[in-house]
């Protein structure tokens, strides 16, 4: 899939940065958007003319409006929007924590809809474009050990979807991409077996194309099918 | 008007009249010159440029731009005054020539240069310096306004008279010196709202010139119909028109009389006459239809006059609602050169055959006789203009700008010229060459005190580079 013009959100490492320098590549103009303006520069400094960095925090959701305008306006146009930013803090077996909680709900969800938004009504007048939300196969139960990283990837999703059903009729393409497990700074302190971030983001970008709600790998669908399935009284025995 | 806000519920995707150019903008449509102020400001404050646009009839890019404020005039579209007794007629500039015939007809009065379609507003028509059948005797719409409004990049507000150098730089300035707003018009006095008309099978190029000079210098009006198809001796071949205006009866003045039927051939309603036009839009179907019109033309009225309303000569292209949707799913690009009438011969010749050769004949072509005017980006010249008008698809385009590179080339060694209402394929050194470098000069000098900070551009304004003229300018 080609695109010309390109906003990356949480594109300062992990998939979002992979997602930068594939698109970039291909020829796509991409601003890549994120906290950290060092690791922006030194993205500017690999793709010059085709990488424009914009330091923002996504959970400055005021900011969002002025600066969607101004980098649609410095792209010459937009087709397409990932949302990648996210946070996954540690969190013990038994801790409750509220701030935690909150970051990951203003950074999984407030920023994700904050940005969309403005993509969506956009793409909504335009009968053009494309939407992408990273979510995670984490938002498929509401498990254990990461209760509310779960919750904030079920409500990604939801959204996307709510997304999709209104815009479907308008030519624009809303997908929803459930990565498993990816070797990212966020699962740094994760174990077993993981997905590159530059063969994630590969997928990605190829799955952009056809709107609805895709896992990666066949067998991610497979496995998640099975687990989304599982009655709650035993998936609360289980230890997943 | 709430223009502070650059949001996306203002965002949309507007496309030229050939469907292949396209951009998304923030769209205003002001009801005022307070409005429009209130744009030109909000715009600047939050660092946006303002792409001008009308009814968008341009064929290619001019009423188009990428991220860019658009200024869409059509709801200042108000009749201000008029004067039944002169025939000057004063409106907004979002008043459509249509606005225009159905005000003044009853009384007697028809626009005096009018497009092939009724739909352009008035400030379109002036950013483009409009021409119509007539333009051999009556020159270009410039040439029959009597005052225009103009706001500026900073707001000012003033008016322009044939008086003033700058009437001639913001007329066919291609919306990049300022807003149009009102226009003060001499309507044409008539006493009839039919035309006599003649018609005149044409066997080739050699033949149209000598049926336009026969009747250049008392017809009213001279068009003519080319086949682009066939090559050899039949190259050119076509139907010349003339016509003239009639006299009375004076039923003939009511816009009822002026209103195209409904049907087209008396049997397809017009709404889905372009369904039909799209199965024959291939060169094979073409090149059917083309033959047939020709030799319809040959064996029915040739040689003879008819009586024609003034909407239906006037307005072909308003006959098929729609008709530009045959070319779909991409579009086509109508190009247009307007070649000094000593080398016009050789030089349409040339463009048929190149054409033909790549085997991208145009579906469409129409010549026409006109005069040079004075105004600063001016498309006219005492010579004669061929519209061929090409189909594009993903597959083609690429052969399409070749060949319209290559007939540009042939044009501009010609001394000829081009207009910015129809161009999609002009390159900057293609401008520089046919405007001159007095003109751009000019160009540039007017548009530094209208806009110094360049805040009016296009799509075509930035492709050709008359978005910065100094740097046009400086560029070889």
């Amino acid at each position: 899939m080609s695109y010309s013009t390109a906003i990356v959100v949480g594109a300062s490492s992990g998939i979002g940065e992979n997602l930068v320098c594939q698109l970039a590549e291909s020829g796509c103009k991409v601003a890549a958007v994120a906290r950290r303006k060092e690791l922006l520069d030194a993205l500017v400094a690999e793709f010059p003319g085709k990488v424009l960095a914009y330091p923002h925090d996504v959970t400055n959701f005021d900011e969002v409006p002025k600066l969607f305008a101004k980098i649609t306006q410095e792209l010459g146009g937009l087709d397409l929007i990932i949302y990648a930013a996210g946070v996954m803090p540690a969190v013990a077996e038994t801790e409750f924590n509220f701030e935690k909680d909150r970051e990951m709900v203003d950074v999984n969800v407030l920023g994700a809809i904050a940005w969309l938004n403005q993509a969506a009504t956009r793409f909504e007048n335009t009968q053009s474009g494309t939407i992408v939300g990273i979510g995670s196969v984490a938002g498929d139960r509401g498990r254990q050990g990461q209760p509310v990283y779960n919750t904030t990837k079920a409500a990604l999703a939801t959204y996307m979807e709510a997304l999709r059903n209104r815009l479907a009729k308008k030519g624009v393409k809303v997908v929803t991409i459930k990565p498993g497990p990816t070797e990212t700074p966020m699962t740094a302190n994760l174990k077993g077996k993981m997905m590159k971030a530059d063969t994630a983001a590969k997928l990605i970008l190829e799955k952009s194309n056809k709107t609805g709600e895709h896992y990666l790998k066949p067998v991610h669908w497979l496995i998640f099918l099975i687990i989304r399935n599982i009655p709650s009284p035993v998936f609360r025995k289980l230890k997943v | 008007m709430s223009a502070t806000i650059i949001s996306p519920e203002r965002m949309t995707r507007l496309t030229g009249f050939g469907m292949l150019s396209a951009g998304d903008g923030y769209l205003f449509r002001p009801i005022s010159v307070e409005d429009v102020q209130d744009v030109i400001r909000a715009a600047s404050d939050a660092g946006f440029k303002i792409t001008q646009r009308g009814s968008g009839r341009s064929y290619g890019d001019a009423n188009v731009g990428h991220e860019t404020v658009i200024l869409d005039m059509t709801r200042m579209k108000r009749i201000l005054h008029w004067d039944r007794h002169t025939g000057v007629l004063e409106c907004e500039a979002g008043a459509t020539i249509e606005t225009l015939w159905r005000f003044a007809i009853e009384e007697g009065y028809w626009p005096p240069v009018v497009s092939g379609t009724m739909y352009p507003t008035l400030g379109g028509a002036l950013a483009m310096n409009i021409h119509g059948k007539n333009n051999f005797c009556q020159g270009t719409l410039g040439e029959h306004v009597l005052e225009i409004e103009v706001v500026d990049a900073q707001g000012a507000v003033f008016n322009l008279t044939p008086k003033d150098e700058l009437f001639y730089a913001v007329i066919s300035g291609a919306g990049l010196m300022g807003v149009v707003t009102k226009v003060k018009l001499q309507m044409k006095k008539i006493h009839s709202g039919d035309l006599k008309v003649f018609a005149r099978s044409i066997p080739n190029l050699e033949a149209q010139f000598e049926a336009f000079e026969q009747f250049e210098h008392e017809a009213d009006y001279m068009v003519s119909w080319i086949d682009c198809f066939p090559g050899g001796k039949q190259t050119g071949r076509g139907l010349f028109h003339a016509a003239w205006y009639a006299d009375g009866p004076i039923s003939t003045l009511r816009p009822e009389h002026q209103d195209l039927p409904d049907t087209v051939l008396g049997l397809l309603p017009k709404s889905v006459v372009w369904r039909a036009l799209k199965i024959f839009s291939t060169r094979f179907g073409m090149r059917s239809i083309n033959t047939a019109k020709f030799y319809a033309s040959k064996y029915l009225g040739n040689e003879a006059t008819h009586t024609q309303s003034l909407v239906a000569f006037s307005f072909l292209l308003d006959y098929v609602p729609n008709w530009r949707w045959a070319y779909k799913p991409c579009g086509f690009i109508q190009y247009q050169s307007f070649v000094p009438k000593e080398h016009a011969p050789l030089v349409f010749q040339k463009q048929l055959e190149l054409q033909q050769a790549a085997e991208i004949e145009s579906y469409l072509g129409v010549m026409k006789r006109h005069r040079p005017d004075k105004f600063l980006l001016s498309h006219a010249v005492d010579g004669y203009s061929l519209a061929l008008d090409f189909k594009v698809t993903e597959d083609t385009k690429q052969k399409v700008w070749d060949l319209a590179h290559r007939m540009n080339d042939i044009v501009l060694d010609a001394g000829g010229r081009f207009y910015l209402a129809k161009d999609s394929t002009l390159r900057p050194s293609d401008v520089k060459r046919y405007l001159g470098e007095n003109a751009l000069r000019k160009f540039a000098k007017f548009r530094d005190e209208m806009d110094p900070n360049k805040i009016f551009t296009s799509s075509l304004a930035e492709r050709t580079g008359l978005a910065d003229p100094q740097s046009l300018l400086a560029n070889s």
